[in-house]
């Protein structure tokens, strides 16, 4: 690690100021994980997935990462930013924890971000990429297994370039990450915008939103309604008939979370992703039929970069032989990412958030009946964010 | 003030409150504080709550608005460069007591349930304005990167101090209303909860004393909001969302309305028990749920008349809100 | 604004209105029942919402369990209102006279208790189901736009069920009792009625009736836990608008609601997009229109702040 000696002794003396008690990790004990995800509410599903990835690459090494014991405590963020900063402080503080893993959402990560980076606590995002931590406020302690938020629409922007839509309309829920993949799109894209559209969040009815679609005389869509707003819009999108003048094309709508919703209203419908269930590397096939065994149910990409953190992980405390009193030398075998990722190619940026391949995505029916999304081809290889130039570390 | 029970339990509390910092964190649980810091936040904002809905009859559903108000002004003060605590809580206390004087003269013109809608709405106005400020995260919430000071000093700032400042606030927004609620004016409150058209004939201008409560407890609950973004170093306008200003409701009727540690009583209730239940069963809303009903159903009067039976001389129990006749 | 002609934006706020008409028939089936309960009996039933919830669980239960929609519906409805008669029995019942905090209370504490069961037994995840054969095509309304056949049905059903109500207010004998109670309920049963009787009829029907919202909105709308909680406050700014206790007030509000919230939407915009730049209209403007609907409860509060149809006699 160059150059973050200025960050241990900030940390340090914040950490002195705090008065916390510092935790030492050179008993022989467990190794203690962390996890923060939303486990209530509509978008429980998608924590659940996380949850349910990481458990078992733990259960898959006999409750082991890198040959350490782990012990693994879930928390729950309940979607509220002051229930997340009190789990993340109770795991920082009554838990010891050696890793924090989370967030789902942003916001989430927002709540507890500080007080587990400043207690010199690893925290590894699972899914939540906010360009907030990937710039100047790039820290030591933070890493992010998913993508940062803007790449998948950019890539998406990339997609409607290749396909020659002309002409799209960008529907959004009015929250940041609904924001910033607008301001992702349109960096790339080279069309018309033919209208903004800002839908309230967790948005019940579309149909005066596909009217205005309709009458936009837009060949496209671009859209990111994540949850329950997805499976909504997918079906009265179909119902109204809109699917045979304007190409559907999203991130985070039609994925494995919700499909079972939407089943054939999705099918043909495009997206974009670092990957897909289908995608056809030995970790990510063995990946697949263990959790569907496991489980009943298809993973998604939560599930997988869970499944990822967790041989992240794993690499790291092999590396150190499970000694968590030296952060320098963890960070160091984070930053090496020196695991097999069912995404294929994965390496970090200097900003620790990834650097990795980007596809276009179909949703397809299996033979079984049930549906996922299909890697169709590969947009950009090796794409890093745009913020991690700001980053001095 | 008389003597009793419910005051010298009242004491009992705070004393264990005042020794919580310095008996936990040798045993290892300094965690604990962070919920007897949430529990006691939450106290306070429902203390203020109460004098609204005890005393007065006023079923405020926009309650936490206030308390985004005061995070938020206090937040914007930071990012704007005013670092000094005391300049945070007068702008604050500005802030909201002008929002409250403006959205409190105009739902005062209304009674009862219909009291509580508009209040719901002026909630949901400042909620949606609140995930509408871009340049201080939106809808995401802002992390604030540096804190306040207390004349460039740092004594406001950590854990430690913050547990004691906070606690101090409690022990005086509680003593406040208190004094309030015994003074002239908590009883021309009551009696304008009880019988508004006497009230009215005997001189008392209804309207101005439940708009100048309106307005105490609006300020009282952005100090609230101003603890808590300084304990959290976070905010965002979940804060200020309607489901807050229920919690909030659910406190102070779980404790006890209109009586003396009811709002107290219901916060620390509430946390521990949410606490408690979570940490054995994850579906603990399945037996949360229920005991709210029984509650409801059994325990008249909240908590505090479980605990203090005998109290209950204070306040005979709202049948109709604010004076409404159904 | 894009350089269409006045023929497209015409189109589009005749759709618009259609659109709010079908939201705002959807509203008042839950808000009949709401406002029934608290006129009536002067009871706050935040649990109303849940119910409605109950009624899209058990419509996808029923069609998984019969294969039939038609079916399920009726299922759905009978066990809708035995829940509602449950509810009544066990809570309900005890608290009609005291405050309405703990009305609030207990009722919360139904919310909870629903919330989390029907993620315990369906899963947290977001469930669907489709309109039946007969009701799932659409009719061909603009050149790219078709409108579901099952949306019409939707508008139609609310009407039928405006008019019934009505009807039953206004002409039947439980209606004038409905009616007698909504005002002076000491007098209603000072004249020997039992009101204990009449209460629970209006409560199961008040049950049944947000249970039929939530049936013909699930296949609309997706099912998840806790779906009923957002459209309970917008049932309440519904019955506000109009007058607590007035079935009239609750369809006259459910409609502006439901115009208000999809014309007022679009309209406003647009019309932000032609007075401000569009940096700021697009961030001022979603903003606002989340707000429209409360604004508008405001404003009609302001100037009448008993509602503007209150059922008559009420102080």
């Amino acid at each position: 690690m160059k150059a973050n000696s200025k960050f241990t002794i900030a940390s340090l003396a914040a950490m002195l100021a705090m008065n916390t008690a510092l935790c030492s990790a050179a008993l022989a004990e467990d190794v203690k994980i962390g996890m923060v995800v939303t486990l209530s509410g509509p978008p429980a599903a998608l924590g659940q997935q996380i949850v349910d990835g990481f458990q078992l690459a733990l259960d898959q090494n006999g409750g082991k990462l890198g040959g350490q014991s782990v012990s693994l405590i879930v928390e729950d963020d309940e979607l509220k930013p002051d229930v997340a900063l009190l789990k993340a402080k109770s795991l920082v503080e009554r838990d010891e924890v050696d890793f924090v893993v989370g967030t789902v959402f942003s916001n989430m990560l927002q709540a507890i971000f500080k007080p587990i980076v400043q207690s010199d606590t690893f925290l590894i995002s699972p899914n939540a990429g906010p360009s907030t931590f990937a710039g100047k406020n790039c820290n030591p302690y933070f890493f992010v297994t998913s993508y940062q938020n803007n790449q998948n629409a950019e890539v998406s922007g990339m997609i409607a370039n290749e396909e020659g839509f002309e002409n799209v309309v960008l529907m959004v829920p009015n929250y940041q990450a609904g924001r910033d993949n607008i301001a992702g799109y349109k960096q790339t894209f080279k069309g018309t915008v033919a209208d903004e559209i800002f839908t309230p969040l967790g948005h019940q009815d579309f149909s005066s939103e596909l009217a205005q679609i309709s009458t936009s005389g837009a060949d496209a869509l671009f859209t990111f309604m994540p949850g329950g707003m997805g499976v909504r819009l997918v079906k009265q999108f179909e119902a109204a008939g809109l699917d045979e003048s304007v190409k559907f094309t999203s991130v985070f709508t039609t994925d494995e979370t919700t499909l079972p919703g939407q089943k054939d209203a999705a099918v043909g419908f495009l997206s974009a992703g670092a990957w897909a269930p289908d995608m056809k590397n030995d970790a990510n096939l063995a990946f697949v039929s263990a959790f569907e065994e496991k489980y009943g149910y298809v993973p998604g990409s939560y599930a997988a970069q869970a499944f990822d953190t967790a041989n992240l992980i794993a690499s790291a405390l092999e590396k150190t032989g499970g000694d968590m009193g030296d952060k320098d030398a963890t960070r160091a075998a984070l930053e090496a990412a020196d695991f097999t990722s069912v995404r294929g190619s994965f390496a970090f940026s200097n900003n620790h958030y990834p650097v990795q391949d980007f596809h276009l995505l179909e949703v397809a029916k299996r033979d079984d009946g049930k549906f996922w999304t299909t890697a169709k081809q590969t947009i950009v290889t090796d794409y890093a964010d745009s913020f991690h130039s700001e980053c001095k570390m | 003030m008389r003597m009793d029970r419910s005051l010298l339990v009242m004491a009992l509390v705070f004393v264990l409150l005042l020794a919580a910092p310095f008996v936990l964190p040798p045993l290892g649980q300094s965690y604990l504080l962070s919920l007897l810091i949430k529990a006691m936040l939450l106290a306070i904002a429902a203390i203020s709550l109460d004098l609204l809905v005890g005393q007065g009859g006023m079923i405020s559903l926009g309650h936490a608005a206030f308390v985004a108000i005061g995070a938020y002004t206090a937040a914007i003060g930071l990012e704007s460069g005013i670092e000094n605590i005391l300049v945070l809580l007068l702008l604050a206390l500005l802030v909201s007591g002008l929002c409250a004087l403006v959205t409190g003269a105009l739902a005062l013109r209304t009674t009862g349930v219909y009291f509580l809608m508009i209040t719901l709405a002026f909630g949901q106005m400042i909620y949606f304005t609140l995930t509408s400020l871009a340049p201080y995260g939106g809808d995401d919430g802002l992390t604030l990167w540096s804190l306040a000071t207390f004349f460039g000093s740092d004594v406001v700032q950590g854990s430690g101090q913050l547990y004691l400042i906070i606690l101090l606030t409690l022990l005086a927004s509680w003593w406040g209303v208190q004094r309030l609620s015994n003074a002239r004016f908590g009883r021309v409150l009551r009696a304008a909860r009880d019988n508004p058209d006497r009230t009215e004939i005997m001189g008392f201008s209804i309207f101005r004393f439940r708009l100048t409560a309106y307005v105490i407890a609006g300020m009282i609950a952005a100090v609230s909001g101003l603890l808590t973004m300084q304990h959290a170093e976070f905010v965002s306008p979940a804060m200020a969302a309607w489901q807050r200003s229920g919690d909030l409701l659910v406190i102070v009727v779980l404790g006890g309305l209109g009586t003396r540690n009811g709002a107290l009583l219901g916060a620390l209730f509430l946390v521990i028990v949410e606490e408690v239940l979570g940490s054995f069963l994850h579906e603990w809303r399945l037996i949360y749920g229920p005991l709210l009903v029984l509650m409801a159903l059994h325990a008249k009067g909240g908590l505090s008349h479980l605990l203090f039976p005998a109290n209950r001389t204070e306040k005979a129990g709202v049948t109709r809100v604010n004076g409404e006749q159904a | 604004m894009y350089g269409k002609a006045d023929a497209v934006s015409l189109t589009l706020f005749l759709i618009q209105c259609l659109n709010g008409l079908q939201y705002g028939t959807l509203l008042f089936l839950i808000a009949a029942g709401l406002t029934l309960v608290f006129g009536v009996m002067g009871f706050i039933n935040l649990a109303h919402g849940v119910q409605y919830m109950v009624g899209a669980y058990l419509v996808f239960a029923f069609q998984q369990l019969t294969g039939n929609f038609f079916v399920a519906v009726v299922l759905s409805l009978v066990a809708a209102l035995l829940l509602g008669l449950l509810l009544e029995y066990f809570v309900f019942r005890h608290l009609y006279g005291r405050d309405h905090l703990d009305q609030v209370l207990a009722t919360f504490g139904i919310i909870i208790f629903l919330n989390e069961l029907a993620k315990v037994i369906f899963g947290p995840g977001t469930l669907s189901i489709e309109p039946p054969e007969v009701l799932s095509g659409s009719v061909q309304l603009t050149e790219q736009l078709r409108y579901p056949v099952y949306r019409f049905v939707t508008i139609l059903a609310g009407l039928a069920v405006a008019v019934l109500l009505y009807i039953t207010v206004t002409r039947t004998r439980v209606g004038m009792l409905i009616r007698a109670g909504a005002t002076t309920p000491e007098m209603v049963s000072a004249l020997g009625v039992n009101i204990q009787r009449l209460f629970m009829i209006v409560f199961g029907v008040g049950a049944m009736l947000a249970g039929f919202a939530g049936v013909i909105a699930a296949p609309i709308f997706a099912i998840e836990p806790g779906m009923g909680d957002n459209i309970l406050i917008i049932a309440f700014v519904v019955i506000i608008i109009g007058g607590v206790g007035s079935i009239r007030g609750a369809f006259l509000g459910a409609l502006m609601v439901g115009l208000f919230d999809t014309v007022g939407r679009t309209l406003l915009t647009e019309g932000l997009e032609v007075v401000f730049p569009p940096s700021f209209s697009n961030q001022v403007g979603p903003a606002l229109a989340s707000m429209l609907i409360y604004i508008l409860m405001a404003a009609v509060l302001v100037v009448r702040p008993q509602g503007l149809l209150p059922a008559k006699g009420a102080h």
